[in-house]
């Protein structure tokens, strides 16, 4: 048979495959570009930027668990302009759509970052962050309040005529209901999952290992839980979904898919393993090819739950 | 472990990393490899040598980078573990590492033969050194290894100052000792060398020297060691590159894990990457955690 097709659209953004590469764990670009060719990727999704530059949190900022990782970065970035300046002429030069993951620290500020990015070349959409566990302020506190969050997502669709993404928390009891908030407030797509809140202490000194106290659970470890909310806001929603959430492989790439999922991001995986992305691109291809399949987009949201 | 790189200068503006990172990636010089072991030594306290086949990598390595190595058998891992190169030339590198944690704890398992991923080489090398000056070398423990490279490709012979607990963490010195270099050793149990820190040695040598005599410092160890080499440095108006080690997560410059507050030009702190924007810095860069008010 031919080379199955392999392209989706996501927001009326084209990509050549469904997988991209998830915000903060592939920098702005040109961290992993030695090591991939940006152009095989779906997208890329980079680091969270607000209005202005961000600290962000002290060390120790990561620790190692089994099956993931427990970050609390919290969102050290370069501030609209400074990625502007800095990353975009790079991006620019690329065949490959770039969404630029946004947050504030007020409502005001998700709207002016909104605002900011509108029009600007080499954006191809945005993520809205009001899941990020590591903040005070911004982040997880917009996507845990259904009220709040129809008033971000609402606020950002009237500053740009960008797709706009929101990324949805996973810290929720009914990830549907926000799915729908999203929908209903203009969302073209939703992405999920965050991380999951999380904690780690050194038994040895009784103290949080990281300075934030706590931070966000990524990794394999988190795949099912992700999985399962994947499919819950799926069937929620009549717009697509990006997954991720412990994506290693293909197959739990694939796994995504079929849980109702249009793209999939590869996040933490990248850290494993640089080419991660590419070669989860290159599973699901051969994966369609084995299963005589001759579109990717057969397997979204074809899972079988009859008995 | 120990980690080391060039000490690298970038915009000043507050907290934030190099804005002119992608001008660094011009050349193509990391690569994802799976490098054959060719020889796995344990000298016993828990060091080990670790030598692979890896042309690719180790024909690019400057002294003071490191590579980062996917632990074979690490189950439930998802991080590499960085290791400064010891040694160097068109095929083969070679790590020293000691057993410390869960990842190097499983390293020892690592056979002869066997094919392990590494990505590398990474981080910055150590700058040229000054023609003019002294090379004079501080260690603690295996901090040794990057340092044994940088003697091994420096053309001026200088003076080692290694120290550790025991006899046992003294590593390397007739390796010093056969480039032609001066080596004292200190260990904190007086069991080899003189008791004391290795510091207490530098500063008896620094008193002594004669005054024609400049040093320029390199050093690598724990915080502890890498601070006092500092003080010395700035009290000695001079020039010292110390290695940092930091928890690394993706070791490219991507994750932001592994920060450290570093001086730039106008006198603004930022945040600066140790894989990537170091992991050598220049000791009047490093702002370190007890003069840290910001």
């Amino acid at each position: 048979m031919s080379a199955p097709n392999m392209a989706v659209e996501i927001a009326s953004i084209g990509m050549k495959n469904p997988v991209m590469v998830a915000s903060g764990t592939f920098g702005y670009g040109p961290e992993y570009a030695e090591f991939v060719d940006l152009n095989a990727l779906g997208a890329i999704v980079v680091k969270g930027i607000r209005m202005e530059p961000w600290e962000g949190n002290a060390p120790p900022r990561m620790v190692e668990v089994h099956g993931g990782l427990v970050n609390a970065i919290g969102l050290q970035g370069p501030g609209v302009e400074g990625f502007v300046e800095a990353y975009l002429p790079f991006l620019r030069e690329f065949d490959v759509p770039v969404l630029i993951n946004i947050w504030g620290r007020s409502l005001e500020e998700y709207g002016e970052v909104a605002a900011a990015f509108d029009g600007v070349e080499g954006v191809a959409g945005l993520e809205l962050n009001i899941s990020c566990p590591n903040v005070k302020e911004g982040g997880i506190a917009f996507g845990t309040d259904p009220a709040m969050a129809a008033e971000v997502i609402a606020l950002a669709r009237s500053k740009t005529r960008l797709p706009l993404i929101p990324k949805l928390s996973p810290n929720v009891p009914n990830v549907a209901l926000f799915a729908k908030v999203a929908e209903d407030e203009g969302a073209d797509a939703i992405s999920l999952i965050n991380t999951l809140p999380a904690m780690v202490i050194d038994v040895e000194t009784r103290r949080p290992v990281l300075s934030n106290v706590v931070g966000g659970l990524s990794g394999p470890g988190i795949k099912p839980v992700a999985i399962k909310q994947v499919w819950e806001a799926a069937r929620a929603v009549s717009i697509p979904v990006v997954g991720m959430g412990g994506i290693t492989c293909a197959r739990d790439a694939i796994e995504f898919l079929i849980a109702g999922a249009t793209a999939v991001a590869v996040g933490t995986a990248n850290f494993t393993e640089p080419t991660a992305s590419v070669d989860v691109i290159q599973g699901i291809e051969q994966y369609l090819i084995d299963h005589d399949i001759a579109d990717v987009r057969e397997l979204i949201g074809s899972v079988n739950e009859s008995a | 472990m120990c980690i080391v790189g060039g000490g690298f200068q970038a915009a000043p503006f507050l907290f934030w990393i190099d804005r002119f990172a992608p001008n660094q990636h011009t050349e193509r010089s990391m690569k994802s490899e799976a490098a054959t072991v060719l020889e796995h030594r344990d000298f016993g306290g828990g060091y080990n040598l670790l030598v692979f086949d890896v042309p690719a990598v180790a024909s690019e390595v400057v002294p003071g980078q490191f590579i980062h190595l996917r632990v074979p058998r690490l189950e439930g891992a998802v991080l590499r573990r960085p290791f400064s190169v010891f040694k160097a030339d068109a095929q083969t590198l070679s790590v020293l590492y000691k057993q410390v944690g869960r990842g190097t704890r499983a390293m020892g398992e690592i056979a002869a033969g066997e094919s392990v991923s590494i990505v590398g080489p990474l981080g910055n090398g150590f700058p040229q050194a000054d023609a003019s000056a002294f090379p004079v070398l501080v260690a603690g423990g295996y901090g040794v290894a990057p340092l044994y490279l940088l003697a091994s490709r420096m053309p001026a012979k200088g003076i080692l100052f290694v120290g550790g607990r025991s006899e046992i963490d003294i590593l390397c010195v007739d390796a010093f000792l056969e480039l032609g270099w001066e080596v004292q050793v200190t260990t904190e149990d007086g069991s080899i060398g003189s008791k004391g820190l290795v510091t207490g040695a530098l500063d008896r040598w620094l008193s002594s020297r004669g005054p024609e005599v400049r040093p320029e410092f390199f050093a690598c160890g724990p915080d502890g060691l890498l601070k006092a080499v500092g003080d010395r440095v700035i009290s000695g108006n001079g020039q010292g590159w110390l290695s940092l080690d930091k928890h690394m997560g993706c070791g490219v410059g991507a994750c932001l894990a592994c920060v450290q507050k570093i001086r730039v030009d106008g006198g603004s702190v930022v945040w600066k990457r140790v894989c990537k924007d170091g992991p050598i810095f220049e000791a009047h860069e490093i702002v370190w955690p007890s003069e840290d008010s910001a």
